[in-house]
C-alpha cells in the first residue's frame, strides 16, 4: 500500500482485537525484519495504540509514516531508519 | 543509561498473584520492543514468578479486594462477599475467571510474556534473601535466573533512566 511518502509497506500486521504489550512486540519485531527504508504496515483496533505508536516513534527513531483511522481500526506505517 | 547508550529499565516485581504478574512482564517486554534493555528484580512472592513449578499456577483471591468483578456482569453490584470467598475453591473459580477475561482479550500467559523477556534478554534478579528465607534454591528456579542481592540490584538500578516498584 503507497503511503503519502510514496514508500511501500513490505509487511503488514493484523493486530486487530489484541492488547497491550501484542501489537508493539510484533511491530518491533517485523521492523527488525526489513531493511531500513523499509516500511511495515499495522493495523489495530486498541485505542491506546495511537499514543503508543507516537511513543515508539520518538523512542526509537523509526518514523510513523501514516497514523489514521480507517473504518473501526487504526492504521499505522512505520518506516525503518537505522 | 544501559550499554552502548541504550535506555535501561529496572523494575521490582514484589507479588506472586497472577494479575500483579502481569505489570512487570508487560512494561519489561514492553522496553525491549523499543530498544531499551531491561531488569527485573524478584523478591518476596514475586520470586514464584520465576519458580519453574509456581510461575505457571499463580492464582488470584477475591478475599480483600473489592475491586474483583462480579461473577455476573449484569448484576454489577452482586460482588462475591469475603465470607463467601472464603469457601473452598473461590480462589480458583477467582482464577478461572480472570484466566477466562485474559483468553477473551488474547492477552499472552504471563510465561509467554516471561519467554519474550528472556529472548530479548531482560536481566531476571532473584533475590537472595526471599530465597534463604523461603527455601527455594537455584535449581528450583528457571536457569535465566541469577541470584543477587539488593546491592547488585540497586547498581543495576542506578544506571535505569525508568525505574518502578510493582
Amino acid at each position: 500500500m503507497a503511503t503519502e511518502a510514496g514508500i511501500k509497506a513490505v509487511q503488514t500486521l493484523d493486530c486487530k482485537g489484541l492488547l497491550c504489550p501484542v501489537p508493539i512486540i510484533r511491530l518491533a519485531k517485523a521492523i527488525k525484519s526489513v531493511q531500513p527504508g523499509e516500511a511495515v504496515e499495522m493495523l489495530a483496533t486498541d485505542p491506546g495504540s495511537v499514543p503508543d505508536m507516537e511513543a515508539y516513534q520518538k523512542q526509537t527513531g523509526h518514523v510513523l509514516l501514516v497514523n489514521e483511522k480507517q473504518g473501526d481500526a487504526f492504521r499505522f506505517v512505520v518506516k525503518r531508519t537505522k | 543509561m544501559g550499554a552502548n547508550g541504550t535506555k535501561r529499565l529496572a523494575l521490582v516485581a514484589s507479588k506472586g498473584t497472577l494479575d500483579q504478574a502481569y505489570p512487570p512482564m508487560i512494561l519489561a517486554s514492553t522496553a525491549l520492543a523499543m530498544g531499551w534493555e531491561a531488569g527485573i528484580f524478584f523478591t518476596f512472592f514475586g520470586l514464584n514468578l520465576l519458580h519453574k513449578d509456581r510461575m505457571g499456577r499463580l492464582q488470584v483471591s477475591p478475599i480483600g479486594n473489592p475491586a474483583m468483578p462480579p461473577p455476573l456482569p449484569q448484576f454489577p453490584a452482586l460482588k462475591v462477599p469475603n465470607v463467601v470467598g472464603m469457601l473452598p475453591g473461590m480462589t480458583a473459580m477467582a482464577t478461572m475467571m480472570m484466566q477466562g477475561m485474559m483468553d477473551k482479550a488474547k492477552m499472552p500467559s504471563v510465561t509467554e510474556l516471561l519467554d519474550i523477556c528472556i529472548e530479548g534478554g531482560v536481566e531476571l534478579f532473584a533475590c537472595g534473601t526471599t530465597m534463604g528465607v523461603m527455601g527455594i534454591e537455584q535449581k528450583d528456579l528457571i536457569p535465566q535466573a541469577r541470584c543477587a542481592g539488593a546491592t547488585a540490584f540497586l547498581s543495576y538500578a542506578a544506571d535505569a533512566d525508568v525505574s518502578m516498584f510493582i
